[in-house]
């Protein structure tokens, strides 16, 4: 054995004849070319290349060496050829190009001296692959040097080979490597069976070589031969069900192979931490494993083996649990007793309270591929699984939240939440992706109650809000707007948490659809679930405004929001001054789709105030139907352009609209006081299903001014639904464009007997000074026999301290309306 | 195995032994890569990674990292029991190893690494009997004309 300390300044081994040192000849001095010159040796150089300061050094001296090599080469100098190339090789793993140092590899290899060739081989696997037509000319070196007889030699042929065979080469030289599995020679014998392996690699088709050998090796008690023979007829194995069947037969030997390595005492030689030779005992487990998948007959031979090798294995160092675990993954993937199965897991499940990161890592990763198809076995070890989310190496973690979220099932959903809801706010951010829409998905598929499930929700939109996916906006208003029993506890569960913290988009979206939705419900109070809360409609108008002008709220959000204080016009009790002037603010604002949806909903407030409340009522309850949910937002998009997350539920009640025609008989044509007429669903429904809001619609009748008194207007619009001819809607609004405020304003008309009318609720009693916004009130007319229209209004007001009171006939009423 | 990497500290290799065939310019981008991502984990992560369609088992000895690139169906804890047993081996060899040894001595290395794997699998499960060859070969490079006893 030589000793390699204190040999840097010694004789070089490498060099046979020159110890000098000095740096190479200089180029083109022809007396000096013909010499043999003292050229740098190898651990000089690289105590040269070290001793640089900079890169731009290091390079220069690499590229001067370099000249010298290449004119070293160019010589033919076969002395120092082998220290060239090992220079050459050094440069190379610097990353330095050495491509002109491939040739000399070949004359290396072909060379007598062992130095040559030991050189020379190792230049051949770092320099020359199949890529290289280069590679091909030492397939007559090898195959000289495979039959020589001189073992070293024959080994480092036969190591090249296996390195960088290609598969030429492989259909050259097998003949010349099968005769050496025979040799006597076991040094020889081993690496020829793993050349093998590497032959049958690149040409599967030498299989019918290499199989046939195979039996009688087993019979080998060489460790080294031992486990190259498995190693070939796993990789026989693998390449074909053939070999696969005939290989089944030696099971019985392979299971006594190892039984011997288990209850054999301690070797020094192969023993490791006392585990008898782990590597061989891997090998031939595996092995085991490809033999035994889905075969009854050799799963049961191994059976008593695994469960041997699986309790007697000394687990306290890493060999023996190496060997525990290939045997785990052995049972785990043959047809082995259900008593087995359990243990493999039980074992996993002890890996996983090891003190060794690594052993937790592979008891993770295998419990993940096994969670499926031994569920009850692995759930025995939840509670330890979910102690692994506490792990500070994050690889192991997204495996534990992996495989706590396999676990969950409708008993243990509770505390598993819990666990993985705490997870969620510790967990590292590229993690948290994956943790929220875990949690959300298993908290649709086990909810025990729907609280609970809002409530989770909630919980995962607060904590990790920026990381849920673009569904779960869409999934949690379903969720609410089904549960009816809830919907105050929802909204006022939003609302507060709305009113901490509006950055959280996804959280602030449904919140914003809830208050909208149920805001009289939130301001109703009482809700048993939660403390009582005082919120007065301010608040909530304000908060919704907020959001809209904030600048954390994406465009989307405050889509939402706006669309809430529309729906809050017909759910608070107060006047509407608030949100009608956000609305008109915001038909100018930059981004179209908000400023479209704030056109429509003022031109809502201004000509169709007798649709508002039917369009802005609460949805009905939701089907989580794909299909219907798909018509029900065609038809909303086709009613008022209100579009929104969660579809927009139409019942078309045809009945409905009868039962209104029936309220409209009987009454006079003289002046009347109506009773504000509460819409009912269904018949305002189909009343919208009648407008077509969308043109073309028919020719539309102009406006009529018909009143104007110290800058207070009354102007008249027109609408004749195509559907039904009979009907007649007018639309009244009051302006007022003078200095003084006009306040207690009342609008009452008078039609012809043989006509119906029906007044609805003005849309307010005040028109404020200087164009502040004006009283709508819309007129219902039933004109079936066509007559001709005639309308009396009378009006009452104060204005400049003074009560104003007016009736006139409507004169020039345009015969469209009526004919 | 699909091949093994020795680095410093500072991303130097050491050492690369390649057992699939790649292109020069991939062996150096998979290199690179590789060492950026085995540089950047902390101590106390563990020693597995998963990387591209690999497995990846390192480890670390003083200045000098262990790399080995496993495929999917290979046993994560016997690679570690491989470096470590490779390492042991460079260590009786030299005397007590360091990174100095392996780099003015790499040609060394190489030739320990071809008697303990080849072609990406155990040949030699022996202690002894790897460094007996070990040290047949250099008996036979130092003075070629002795007639060598077989090695075993």
């Amino acid at each position: 054995m030589l000793s390699r300390k204190g040999r840097r300044w010694g004789a070089d081994a490498c060099v046979v004849g020159f110890s000098g040192g000095g740096v190479g000849a200089e180029f083109g001095d022809p007396l000096r070319e013909r010499m043999v010159v003292p050229s740098l040796k190898l651990q000089d150089l690289i105590e040269e290349i070290r001793g640089a300061k900079t890169q731009a050094q290091e390079r220069e001296v690499i590229q001067k060496e370099c000249a010298h090599i290449r004119a070293s080469f160019r010589d033919g100098d076969p002395v120092h050829r082998h220290r060239q190339l090992a220079k050459l090789l050094y440069v190379h793993m610097l990353g330095y190009p050495a491509h002109f140092g491939q040739m000399e590899c070949l004359k290396l290899i072909a060379s007598s001296r062992f130095t040559d060739k030991r050189v020379g081989y190792l230049g051949a696997m770092l320099l020359l692959d199949e890529r290289h037509d280069a590679h091909l000319l030492i397939t007559n070196s090898i195959k000289n040097d495979l039959s020589q007889g001189i073992q070293p030699v024959q080994g480092l042929a036969l190591c090249t080979l296996s390195t960088m065979g290609s598969a030429e080469m492989c259909r050259d030289l097998a003949p010349e490597v099968e005769k050496l599995l025979l040799q006597p020679s076991p040094y020889v014998r081993k690496k020829a069976i793993l050349t093998a392996v590497h032959m049958i690699r690149k040409v599967p088709e030498l299989s019918s070589v290499f199989l046939p050998p195979c039996a009688q090796l087993l019979h080998e008690r060489h460790h080294g031969i031992l486990l190259g023979t498995i190693t070939l007829i796993t990789e026989l194995c693998e390449r074909s069900p053939a070999a696969l069947r005939h290989f089944r037969k030696v099971v019985p030997q392979l299971v006594q192979i190892l039984r011997t390595l288990v209850t054999t005492g301690y070797s020094t030689e192969h023993s490791i931490s006392g585990v008898s030779d782990p590597f061989l005992q891997v090998q031939i487990l595996r092995l085991l494993r490809i033999l035994g998948r889905n075969h009854e007959d050799s799963s049961e031979t191994m059976n008593d083996l695994l469960a041997q090798v699986a309790t007697n294995t000394d687990t306290s160092r890493n060999a023996g649990n190496a060997v525990l675990f290939e045997t785990v993954l052995t049972i785990m993937d043959i047809r082995s007793a259900a008593g087995l199965r359990v243990l493999a897991v039980n074992i996993l499940g002890r890996f996983l309270l090891n003190s060794d990161r690594n052993i937790r890592y592979v008891a993770l990763t295998s419990l993940l591929r096994l969670v499926q198809s031994d569920h009850s076995a692995v759930q025995r070890h939840r509670p330890t699984v979910v102690e692994c989310l506490r792990e500070t190496d994050a690889s192991l973690s997204r495996r534990a939240l992996e495989l706590s979220l396999a676990l969950v099932n409708s008993s243990n959903v509770r505390a598993m939440m819990q666990e993985l809801q705490a997870f969620l706010e510790s967990c590292p951010p590229d993690l948290r992706a994956d943790c929220a829409s875990g949690i959300l998905l298993a908290a649709e598929r086990f909810a025990p109650t729907k609280r609970w499930h809002i409530d989770t929700i909630l919980h995962v939109l607060t904590t990790a809000g920026t990381h849920v996916q673009d569904d779960a906006v869409a999934n949690l208003t379903q969720l609410i707007g089904g549960a009816q029993e809830l919907h105050a506890y929802s909204v006022r569960r939003l609302y507060n948490a709305l009113a901490e913290n509006i950055s959280q988009q996804p959280l602030v979206q449904v919140a914003a659809w809830c208050i909208g939705e149920y805001g009289d419900l939130l301001l109703a109070g009482n809700c048993e679930e939660i403390e009582p809360l005082q919120v007065d409609e301010e608040e909530v108008l304000a908060l919704l405004e907020k959001v809209l002008q904030s600048h954390m709220s994406l465009p989307a959000t405050r889509g939402y929001a706006l669309t809430a204080l529309m729906k809050l016009s017909t759910r608070l009790c107060g006047d509407n001054n608030r949100i009608r002037q956000v609305v008109s603010i915001y038909g100018s604002c930059l981004d179209v789709e908000l400023q479209q949806r704030a056109v429509e909903y003022d031109t809502l407030f201004r000509k169709y105030d007798h649709m508002r409340a039917a369009i802005l009522e609460k949805m009905p309850l939701v089907e989580r139907d794909g299909p219907q949910a798909d018509e029900e937002a065609k038809e909303s998009k086709e009613a008022a352009q209100l579009s929104e997350a969660a579809p927009v539920p139409t019942e078309p009640q045809a009945s409905q609209l009868l039962d209104l025609l029936d309220l409209l008989d009987g009454t006079s044509g003289d002046v009347q006081h109506p009773p504000p007429l509460d819409p009912s669903p269904g018949g305002a429904l189909v009343h919208l299903l009648d407008l077509p809001c969308a043109p073309p619609s028919p020719a539309p009748i102009p406006d009529l001014k018909v009143f104007e008194r110290e800058g207070v207007q009354l102007n008249l619009s027109f609408i004749r639904p195509p559907e039904n001819p009979a009907l007649l809607l007018i639309t009244v609004t009051a302006t007022n464009f003078s200095e003084g405020d006009v306040t207690h304003f009342i609008c009452q008309a008078a039609v012809p007997k043989s006509l119906q009318l029906q007044l609805q609720a003005p849309s307010g009693n005040t028109v404020p000074a200087r164009g502040g916004l004006p009283i709508t009130q819309l007129f219902r007319i039933l004109n079936p026999n066509k007559a001709p229209l005639r309308l009396k209004l009378r009006l009452t007001y104060n204005h400049f301290h003074q009560s104003v009171q007016e009736i006139f006939e409507v004169n020039n009423l345009p015969v469209e309306s009526w004919q | 195995m699909q091949f093994m990497l020795l680095f410093s500290r500072q991303g130097k290799l050491r050492l690369q032994k390649w057992y699939v065939p790649l292109s020069d310019k991939e062996k150096k981008k998979i290199t690179r890569e590789l060492v950026q991502t085995v540089l950047a984990r902390k101590p106390k992560m563990c020693s597995f990674l998963e990387w591209r369609d690999l497995k990846i088992v390192y480890k670390r000895y003083a200045s000098l990292y262990f790399c080995c690139a496993i495929e999917d169906q290979d046993n994560e804890l016997i690679t570690l029991e491989i470096i470590h047993r490779y390492v042991e081996l460079l260590d009786k060899y030299f005397g007590s190893v360091c990174e100095l040894d392996i780099i003015f001595n790499f040609e060394k290395a190489y030739f320990i690494l071809d008697e303990f794997l080849l072609g990406g699998e155990v040949q030699e499960t022996s202690k002894k009997n790897v460094l007996k060859a070990i040290e047949q070969a250099d008996l036979l490079q130092e003075s070629p004309k002795k007639t060598l006893s077989p090695i075993f």
